[in-house]
């Protein structure tokens, strides 16, 4: 069958910049490049191309760059280019259109309609260079009272168990499977030197990250695979997922050809089968089917570990995150449709579920409102991009945030969303041996946690700027957010008044 | 069999139970556990060389992550048992309700009478880890949803939609089922010489278990037996497209 499709992206070659030196046609997994000594030139073959930007930045003198293919459409804001090239895809396959990372239609950003208080004059700003200002954060239930014996200075209260993060952000669940091991090890070294945490995703801890369980939140989903009462106990937090921010109602689905021998170990399932996590858990039908999970977790781990429960955010978040409360759990993690995965129905990806900033302002409101906000801590995930997310997200009731896509850009990742072929030439989203080793876990830990330091200074300096000097404080507090161009329905969601207000 | 003990739950809440039985077991081999009203959990995560018995009626999620140890309930169990369990032994004598081994990696469930929905599902194995559940009854829908491997032995009638997504492990019927109602991506056929030992030996292992409530002891030739597995263990290969 003729295939209709044209190539997405096109590759610019600076000639008279070109050495030939080859480089460009080693990094690339796709095939795009070669060095062809007959016509003295470098080739490309653009249609392989995804635009992962290796080559541009390996290339020793700058002679590429990569731009789209510069066919236009017919001008119909309808029929665009871009629509009518699914149709060929679809009518040339028969098949679901698959893709990654997070939801990049241009649907609203309210992060960007949300803007930043700051002292002046009255209650004075702090510098963070000279004041103790507090950015740490204990995640978990939190007990309705609390006894202090002020004498022995002791608390007295059985504490629920809670974890502590040095700052406000953890890195989100990816599985040894859906990335690479250096990847995985990357993270959770970063998060053992910044004292916080990483997600095992739901794909086993490989034994080589054991030694770091203690800055791991170890994932229980649908397929429960790698999960055993080891596994349980080696994480310092149990994470349900019943969903994510990129697939809501979708479940996981990671290829055979992605099952290597390290793979198949971790996840203890056979090389090369299908790894299927089912899109409902079969034994959850109800928020008291929830509970059965969750104490049958806590049972496991002997109540000395925080559980905490994974929800795309969708219409009804508040409904259920008042429900997950309810059912038990220490943490309720809400996952906007921004937030990236390594595979998704592209149809799924780009019309299901709600801006991340929606759920967060109205869950919150919502366990506020019934008296229940206390009982769990509240973790936003789903494309947090800077420190100006992160304090929005805190202002508009999150206790820590999730991140993950901005943690693989630290490591290369270009976000050109073709993880699901397991050609990553950054060697984040691949399991080919000669693509991972591209990726040194020391390294990777540097560039992450030069990141986090630096976003965690920048907190610090916004939250300077309030006059708030706890992270602890600024918690829903959203007297230090104003809109700019929100409809007042929006507005009323989020809980923060006009600018100027 | 080592030291065995005996501790009475009454209405204890699970927490509270759970504790007094793991109490008991950190002392003992073996813990007879008489009284249960419903309580959720017990013999969670419980490790190789430690037997359970339990008298009365445990609640949901018995055997949940199990490691190893062996639990004999003598009457029926509710829903769930064996959740995402590794290895062991439950033995219940009477039936069980929904969802049991649930996720099962190791390890064998046998069931005197019948099951409730959702049996098996996701059941999955690895290496010398092969899990097995046998059930004497009927079963009800969904049994071995999703299965990706080990075994499962039906001696009565299954519900509707056996099997669907099974992409592993194997399925032995006495009653085997219509052509039209085996789901897609599977094939039912009369076992064979290799099925007949693995069925025997299973059949040999539910006697051994039930010899005291049956009458007579089964069959143990295999003879008779359908066996449905799935043609591939990629179902949905060519579902996507990059």
């Amino acid at each position: 069958m003729q295939d209709y499709l044209l190539p997405r992206y096109k590759v610019l070659r600076d000639a008279d910049q070109c050495v030939r030196c080859g480089v460009c046609e080693r990094s690339c997994s796709n095939e795009v490049h070669k060095v062809d000594e007959e016509l003295g030139r470098v080739i490309a073959n653009h249609r392989a191309c995804v635009n992962c930007q290796r080559c541009v930045v390996m290339c020793p003198t700058q002679a590429l760059a990569i731009t789209r293919w510069p066919q236009v459409g017919n001008g119909s804001n309808n029929w665009t280019l871009g629509a009518m090239q699914d149709i060929a895809k679809q009518a040339q396959t028969g098949a679901v259109l698959l893709s990654s990372m997070g939801n990049p239609q241009p649907y609203p950003l309210y992060w960007d309609h949300l803007l930043l208080n700051a002292s002046q004059v009255t209650n004075p700003s702090i510098d963070p260079l000279r004041e103790p200002m507090e950015t740490r954060v204990l995640l978990g239930s939190r007990p309705d009272a609390l006894k202090v014996d002020e004498c022995g200075r002791r608390v007295m209260s059985k504490m629920p168990p809670q974890i502590k993060l040095d700052v406000p952000l953890m890195f989100s669940a990816m599985s040894f499977g859906s990335i690479s091991l250096n990847t995985q090890k990357a993270l959770a070294m970063a998060a053992e030197e910044l004292g916080t945490y990483f997600n095992t995703g739901e794909g086993g801890l490989h034994k080589d990250l054991e030694c770091y369980g203690e800055h791991a939140v170890v994932q229980v989903a649908s397929g429960r695979f790698g999960v055993d009462a080891r596994y349980l106990n080696a994480g310092a937090m149990v994470e349900i997922k019943i969903g994510q921010g990129a697939k809501p109602g979708i479940g996981g689905h990671l290829p055979g050809e992605k099952i290597n021998e390290e793979v198949s170990q971790t996840r203890m399932i056979p090389r090369g089968t299908d790894a299927i996590s089912p899109a409902p858990h079969h034994d959850i039908y109800s928020i008291e089917d929830l509970r059965q999970l969750i104490y049958s977790l806590k049972e496991a781990t002997r109540y000395e570990k925080p559980v905490a429960v994974k929800i795309a955010a969708v219409h009804n978040a508040s409904a259920i995150a008042s429900g997950m409360a309810r059912a038990g759990a220490d943490v309720i993690v809400l996952d906007g449709f921004r937030g990236g995965t390594g595979a998704a129905p592209l149809r799924i990806r780009d019309n299901v579920g709600i801006p991340l900033e929606l759920a967060l302002a109205a869950v919150d409101q919502r366990l506020c409102d019934e008296g229940i906000r206390s009982k769990v801590s509240l973790v936003a995930a789903g494309s947090i991009r800077n420190s100006a997310d992160v304090v929005r997200a805190v202002a508009l009731g999150a206790d820590a945030v999730y991140c993950a896509s901005a943690a693989l850009i630290a490591l290369g990742c270009h976000q050109c969303q073709d993880c699901a072929s397991g050609r990553c030439n950054w060697g984040i989203a691949t399991q080919r041996p000669e693509l991972t080793r591209r990726l040194n876990p020391e390294i990777a830990a540097e560039r992450v946690v030069n990141l986090v330091r630096a976003w965690n200074h920048e907190i610090q300096e916004m939250m300077g700027g309030m006059g708030i000097n706890a992270i602890d404080s600024l918690r829903g507090n959203r007297l230090m957010l104003r809109g700019v161009g929100l409809s007042d329905k929006e507005r009323e969601i989020l809980g923060v008044k006009h600018a100027g207000e | 069999m080592g030291k065995t003990v005996s501790v009475t739950l009454g209405t204890a809440h699970f927490a509270e139970a759970n504790a007094t039985v793991r109490e008991a077991l950190s002392q003992n081999d073996t813990v007879e556990v008489n009284g249960v009203f419903a309580q959720r959990y017990l013999g969670c995560a419980m490790p190789a060389g430690k037997t359970l018995r339990i008298h009365g009626v445990p609640g949901n999620d018995l055997a949940c992550y199990l490691d190893g140890g062996e639990i004999e309930v003598f009457g029926n169990a509710q829903d769930q048992i064996g959740n995402t369990m590794n290895d062991g032994c439950i033995v219940v004598h009477g039936r069980c309700g929904d969802a049991a081994g649930y996720g099962m990696r190791g390890g064998q469930i046998l069931v005197r009478d019948g099951c409730g929905w959702r049996v098996g599902i996701h059941m999955k194995q690895f290496e010398g880890k092969r899990p097995a559940i046998v059930i004497g009854g009927d079963a009800g829908s969904f049994l071995g949803e999703y299965l990706a491997g080990g075994i499962i032995v039906l001696l009565g009638k299954p519900g509707r939609h056996l099997a669907t997504g099974m992409h592993g492990g194997v399925i032995y019927l006495r009653h085997p089922i219509g052509e039209d109602e085996v789901s897609a991506g599977l094939v039912q056929e009369p076992a064979d010489e290799v099925d007949r030992t693995v069925i025997g030996a299973l059949l040999r292992r539910y006697n051994e278990c039930f010899a005291a409530d049956l009458d007579e002891p089964l069959d143990e030739s295999g003879e008779g037996f359908h066996r449905l597995r799935p043609t591939t263990v990629r179902p949905y290969a060519a579902l996507y497209a990059n």
